[in-house]
């Protein structure tokens, strides 16, 4: 799984058709035709049916700035906008000594143009690549403390161009500069640029293809969200039963820093909101005490959302951790030393994915950071606050189990839901959970924040957030609606809700709330994917009428008048 | 290294890079003679032939070859 694809292997690839469409554009200043057969097959591989519109060398300005173009013609949902950094340089020639001290500042501003341009035209997230080092030989390394040298202008720019993705949230920067320093001095080849402007060689236009193609799948919710974690010989050397508290490696014993760095990278993906479970063979307290007791441990109890130590196989226990978690295996990373344990994972969930660690401790870290496995589109502060709710979860499901009646364990609850609509507090998180919600998604159209925003400002839609919270703790936001002028009334354009929610009366509770901020018809669609089935029957439960059905989707109506139906949440003022 | 195992290695070479399993290359064998070799297949064949035979060709010889023949005769000379 972990393979490199080779340049030729995309460009196979890229005369696939099968999947979920989508559709591309590719901007250059330098030949972008294989660029844009490697994207198109690295998106195949991700399960796209992928068209791509290659505007061809240095058609940039041509394609941006022609209101009739075939870039607009296309409407792509995402470009790649890909400045070289030979003509960048060619650029910076043409600047007067006075004046390339701005040069950085000038070019940022051009690109700005650009994008606005495109924006006028097209809804659609730009990617964006950054420059590479290429020191020009000029100033030596005097280069990078001099403001009027090339180097020094492009570290300024990349830095600009990093600035104005985080104020721009359909704009991606594609870290070129970090793939093409991994490739080393052999990836910009000059004789390729000179005989056909290529700006690097097909190993580093693979690389590019799979990075960026990774993003988008990202950007469309195929995520990893949880790390479930052996813990002898994986979170820290030894093993707990055997050595002791003492004996176990962490720290400065023996190898320990090297397992310390591993928990120490760990604890900042929690943080970012990264679930971590344990899953060891070992009695329960062993398994417990380096947690609760030792002193060089990174991660504490309160760290791990799901701990499982006992005797059974891993595949079980990873089984019951994704009933727990509910999230899907796909999203799940397995870290384990044993070859066995990790063969028997792979062999019963495939989805999940498996690194091969290396055997020595020292090189696990960083085998783990290539592969790049936690990208993410978004990120807010609530995020670290997950394995609190996670957690939260458990003991509610303890609760659960002192009650006989399930209503009176959810009045027992008290909970409480705020109703809003979008509000740019929320908009970042609303795009979050899009991209993370795949089981309770109704049509699965993923929205950025930028979507977000666009439609909080659109009279033709109807936006509404929910959050939920009982005496356990706070869910933060759970379920998002968006509804959509149709014809005399309204049709619910999109429908996601958090799978922790579950079970607790809120999907009634959501159209009770819906059915009174319209005026005329409701009707709504379930359109089926692989991860959907289990809203396959919602709206019927909830009273909706079928209208109509085709490939699979099926259409409803709400009959009307409506009477609401009870539930045990109370609403909750937004603050 | 001979002509005869650099031909072979090459005929490999361009099977692959053309998709196309019937290929037998000579030193007659030019640019016209196989369907898909334009400017950038081109490239990609000269850098798989790089690697092959870990050699490097001029900018100039990578322009100007006239046919297989010639693309043997350096790398024959240069080949480790």
């Amino acid at each position: 799984m972990f393979t490199q694809v080779t340049y030729r292997q995309l460009e196979r690839a890229s005369r696939l058709h099968e999947g979920q469409p989508l559709s591309i554009a590719v901007l250059g200043t330098a030949a972008t035709q294989r660029i844009a057969a490697a994207l198109t097959g690295a998106l195949n591989l991700r399960g796209f049916d992928t068209s791509c519109y290659d505007a061809g060398y240095n058609q940039v300005d041509a394609q941006i700035l022609d209101p009739s173009s075939e870039l607009y013609a296309a409407a792509p949902d995402h470009i790649l906008l890909f400045f070289c950094i030979e003509k960048l340089l060619e650029d910076f020639r043409m600047e007067p000594l006075s004046a390339r001290t701005a040069f950085a500042d000038k070019t940022a501003q051009k690109i700005q143009t650009y994008l606005h341009l495109i924006r006028n035209h097209l809804n659609c997230t730009v990617f964006l690549c950054d420059f590479p080092t290429v020191n020009d030989g000029v100033f030596g390394d005097y280069a990078y403390s001099q403001p009027a040298s090339f180097p020094y202008q492009v570290r300024r720019l990349n830095f600009l161009l990093s600035e104005m993705a985080a104020a721009d949230k359909a704009l991606r920067i594609v870290p070129l500069s970090e793939i093409l320093a991994q490739e080393g001095a052999a990836a910009r080849d000059e004789r390729l640029y000179h005989a056909a402007r290529m700006a690097f060689t097909d190993s580093a236009t693979a690389l590019l293809a799979q990075r960026i193609a990774n993003e988008i799948a990202i950007l469309r919710g195929s995520l990893r969200k949880a790390v479930i974690l052996d813990l002898d010989n994986t979170l820290w050397g030894g093993v707990i039963a055997d050595d002791g508290l003492e004996g176990i490696e962490l720290g400065e014993l023996s190898d320990g820093r090297a397992f310390t760095a591993l928990q120490s990278w760990l604890l900042e993906l929690r943080r970012r909101g990264i679930i971590l479970a344990v899953c060891s063979k070992n009695d329960d307290a062993n398994a417990r005490l380096p947690f609760e007791k030792h002193p060089d441990m990174v991660l504490r109890m309160e760290d791990i959302s799901v701990f499982t130590a006992n005797w059974n196989d891993k595949a079980s226990n990873i089984a019951a951790i994704q009933q727990t978690l509910n999230i899907g295996f796909d999203a799940m990373v397995f870290l384990d030393d044993n070859p066995f344990e990790r063969e028997q994972v792979k062999a019963v969930h495939p989805t999940v994915t498996v690194p091969d660690l290396p055997e020595d401790p020292a090189e696990r870290l960083s085998y783990l950071l290539s592969l790049n496995l936690f990208g993410t589109s978004s990120y807010s502060e609530e995020d670290g606050q997950r394995t609190a709710q996670y957690i939260a979860e458990a003991a509610r499901v303890e609760a659960s189990k002192t009650f006989t009646d399930y209503n009176a364990y959810l009045e027992s609850l008290d909970m409480q839901a705020e109703c809003m609509p979008f509000t740019p507090y929320w908009y970042e998180r609303i795009a979050e959970l899009s991209q993370r919600s795949n089981q309770f998604n109704l049509r699965t159209l993923r929205m950025t924040a930028a979507d977000v925003e666009r439609y909080a400002q659109d009279e033709n839609y109807i936006t509404r957030a929910f959050t939920l919270s009982d005496k356990f703790g706070n869910h933060g936001l759970i379920s998002v609606v968006l509804l959509k002028r149709q014809d005399d009334g309204w049709f619910i354009e999109n429908w996601f809700m958090s799978c922790r929610v579950l079970k607790r009366g809120m999907e009634q509770f959501i159209i009770n709330h819906i059915s009174d901020c319209v005026d005329g018809p409701l009707t709504a669609e379930y359109i089926p994917t692989k991860k959907n089935a289990l809203v396959a029957e919602l709206y019927p439960t909830l009273g909706f009428e079928e209208i109509s059905r085709a490939d699979g989707a099926v259409q409803y109506r709400l009959p009307m008048p409506y009477t609401p139906i009870p539930t045990l949440i109370h609403v909750k003022e937004p603050q | 290294m001979t002509r005869d195992v650099v031909t072979a290695k090459l005929t490999e070479i361009f099977r692959d890079i053309f998709e196309e399993d019937d290929i037998v290359v000579t030193d007659e064998t030019t640019a016209q003679d196989i369907e898909g070799w334009d400017s950038l297949t081109h490239l990609s064949m000269i850098s798989e032939v790089e690697s092959e035979f870990k050699m490097r060709f001029k900018m100039k010889e990578i322009t100007a070859m006239k046919n297989v023949g010639e693309m043997i005769t350096i790398i024959c000379e240069r080949a480790k």
